[in-house]
């Protein structure tokens, strides 16, 4: 019958439409239809989305116990591999250019991210031979310009490893998992300390 | 009483200064009034329209639409107003700069100068133009002009194909619009809206097999007139950015939009004018309907027990309310226009675009075959009164119906089957 699929779709609308107000919803159950699907628009600044655990934005720095106790040992490598080329580092070096050390380790002087440039690719994350970096799921961040506001430093980008832990639990266990492993092995030859060898 | 509010306020407000003034100014005065009151009305209800549609929109894609500016986002159109103000005017290099600016304004006067001889109310119409339907139909296409000029202006590929789809498309449309009308002015015998309304105190249009074809006909090529949704081939965003008006912005752009809801308002009112009725209630007294619904709802056992209290307060009052008439007659025109400003944004909400072609033919092979049955349907129906000419005048219809749908239904599609070579 000609028509009839023309009706069907204005009775799903109104359906849908009906659905939207409680009311609505009381007199549809009462009429046995369908209730729709309701409004699913979340109102944000009030409500929040909970967000996937894989939500990712931009890049933190884990830290151990102290902010100071750093992962990152300034290698560079992320630098290198950022596509949009948006992390610059500096490694902490004395007077005459020999590196320091914190923690038996090189540390960054200066590390910045700019997160207006970035693009969330987590490259960075994956070359890190250290664990030292991961994806953050921060994202209210806007300002009203993007000059230096977005440009996150050292200590902006600075996250412990429990809030890895707490923000991400299942990525945090194959990283702590992976740096279980890293330890056992580098375990037995103690005295060499492979990873860092003692600087000149 | 509450009825006759505005009249009474009309008069007064005239013989107010009538005291003051010389009696020449005085008729100036009569003259000004409803015409300040339509050009004051108009923004407004077109801002609130704007509104209407995009909560109604929202609600059928099950989101809240806008509830930011204000309580359930009833200052958005003044927002939206204020952008527009304040957006910077820009004509295109190489437009025709006169034609660019005048076509928007052409566009929207017509929308506006057609509330002049709607009857909002009981006595409530600005002029009662003794060829009231003749003058509806005349300004309303004048703004196919308006289009066309807005497009060809522009001097750009995307509003200039807008426009000439436009055009065909309002043109065709006219054609079963005004066929339709004849078939009411043939039953009242006069060409004044007034008259019109007033014949529909015994029952409305709509209620007859004509009257129902006749509005159906009416509804569906006005929102072809105005481009709206199922029909809005002109400005397919698609396909052609935005149609006539892709190099239109800031306050011409929001020209355009006006006098397009404008028209879509107008073509409710026309509809709820022509066939529902305009300001008459329901011709059969409802109030013992009211009861009898109340009772039923009160006593089924099936509701939500707050669902059958508040039904049955619902229709109690209901019941009151009709049968003292405290509606106001252009309380009962404000309702059923708004029930039609809800189809239409109903039909907006559910259907998608049709193609060109099918918009021809919908037009050229089905409204207009139909419109020209539907006049001697109502010629029938008014020889022979009673339910010897409504049974023939249904007969008519629904044999023609038939046979249209019959003769335009597509060929029988023939699957192609693919043979993959080896
Ligand atoms: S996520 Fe991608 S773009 Fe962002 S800092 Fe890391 S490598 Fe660069
Ligand atoms: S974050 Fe990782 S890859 Fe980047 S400099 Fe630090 S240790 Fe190297």
């Amino acid at each position: 019958m000609i028509g009839v699929g023309v009706l069907k779709g204005m009775a799903v609308t109104l359906r849908q439409f009906v659905g939207t107000y409680p009311a609505g919803r009381v007199l549809l159950k009462a009429l046995h239809l369908p209730e729709g699907n309701g409004i699913f628009t979340i109102s944000y600044p009030e409500t929040k989305q909970q967000h996937a655990e894989r939500f990712r934005y931009f890049p933190f720095l884990v830290y151990d116990a102290t902010p100071d106790n750093l992962r990152c040992v300034a290698c560079r490598i992320c630098e290198q591999e950022c596509p949009p080329q948006c992390i610059h580092i500096t490694m902490a070096k004395d007077e005459q250019n020999r590196p320091l050390k914190a923690n038996g380790r090189t540390f960054p002087a200066q590390f910045d991210i700019d997160v207006s440039i970035c693009m969330s690719c987590r490259i960075c994350v994956d070359v890190c031979p250290f664990e030292a970096i991961e994806m953050d799921n921060r994202h209210e961040i806007a300002t009203h310009a993007r000059g230096p506001e977005l440009l996150f430093d050292k200590t902006e980008l600075l996250r412990s490893a429990e809030y890895f832990q707490q923000i991400k639990p299942t990525e945090a266990a194959v990283v702590n998992q992976r740096l279980v492993a890293k330890a056992a092995k580098s375990q037995p030859p103690k005295p060499a300390a492979a990873s860092t060898p003692p600087a000149a | 009483m509450l009825d006759q509010l505005f009249v009474h306020a009309t008069r007064g407000l005239l013989t107010l200064p009538g005291r003051m003034l010389p009696p020449a100014l005085n008729a100036w005065v009569g003259l000004l009034l409803p015409i300040a009151a339509i050009a004051a009305l108009a923004p407004a209800v077109m801002m609130y329209l704007t509104w209407l549609e995009r909560k109604i929109i929202a609600r059928m894609q099950n989101r809240l639409g806008p509830n930011r500016v204000g309580l359930f986002g009833l200052t958005q159109p003044l927002a939206d107003g204020v952008k527009m103000l304040i957006k910077e005017d820009i004509v295109p290099a190489g437009a025709d700069r006169l034609l660019h600016v005048i076509a928007p304004v052409t566009a929207l006067l017509p929308a506006i100068l057609l509330f002049a001889v709607l009857p909002v109310g009981r006595n409530m119409a600005a002029v009662d133009l003794n060829v009231g339907a003749l003058y509806i139909l005349a300004v309303s296409s004048i703004s196919s002009l308006a289009v066309f000029m807005g497009g060809w202006a522009s001097r750009n590929k995307f509003s200039v194909l807008g426009a000439m789809r436009a055009v065909a498309q309002i043109i065709s449309y006219e054609v079963p619009s005004v066929l339709s009308v004849v078939a009411v002015i043939m039953v009242t015998g006069s060409l004044s809206l007034v008259a019109v309304v007033n014949a529909q105190a015994e029952g409305w249009f709509i209620a007859t097999p004509w009257g129902a074809v006749a509005a159906l006909t009416f509804f569906l090529s006005g929102i072809a007139e105005v481009n709206r949704t199922p029909f809005d081939m002109p400005e397919a965003e698609s396909e052609l950015v935005a149609g006539f008006h892709t190099e239109y912005s800031g306050m011409k752009f929001a020209l355009w939009y006006m006098a397009e809801f404008l028209e879509a308002f107008a073509v409710c009112a026309f509809t709820t004018t022509l066939f529902l009725g305009g300001w008459q209630g329901p011709a059969w007294p409802v109030w013992p309907w009211c009861l009898a619904a109340a009772l039923v709802l009160a006593s089924a056992r099936t509701l939500a027990g707050p669902l059958r209290l508040l039904g049955l307060l619902g229709c109690a009052w209901a019941a009151v309310a009709l049968r003292s008439e405290v509606v106001p007659s252009w309380a009962w025109f404000l309702l059923k226009t708004y029930a039609l400003v809800f189809v239409l944004v109903w039909l907006r909400g559910t259907f998608p675009r049709l193609r060109a072609d099918q918009l021809m033919g919908f037009a050229w092979k089905f409204l207009l075959p139909l419109a020209l049955v539907n006049i001697i349907a109502a010629g029938c129906w008014s020889v022979w009164p009673g339910l010897r000419g409504s049974l023939i005048a249904l007969g008519l219809l629904v044999g023609s119906a038939w046979a249209l749908i019959r003769v335009n239904a597509p060929a029988s599609e023939q699957r192609r089957t693919y043979v993959l070579v080896e």
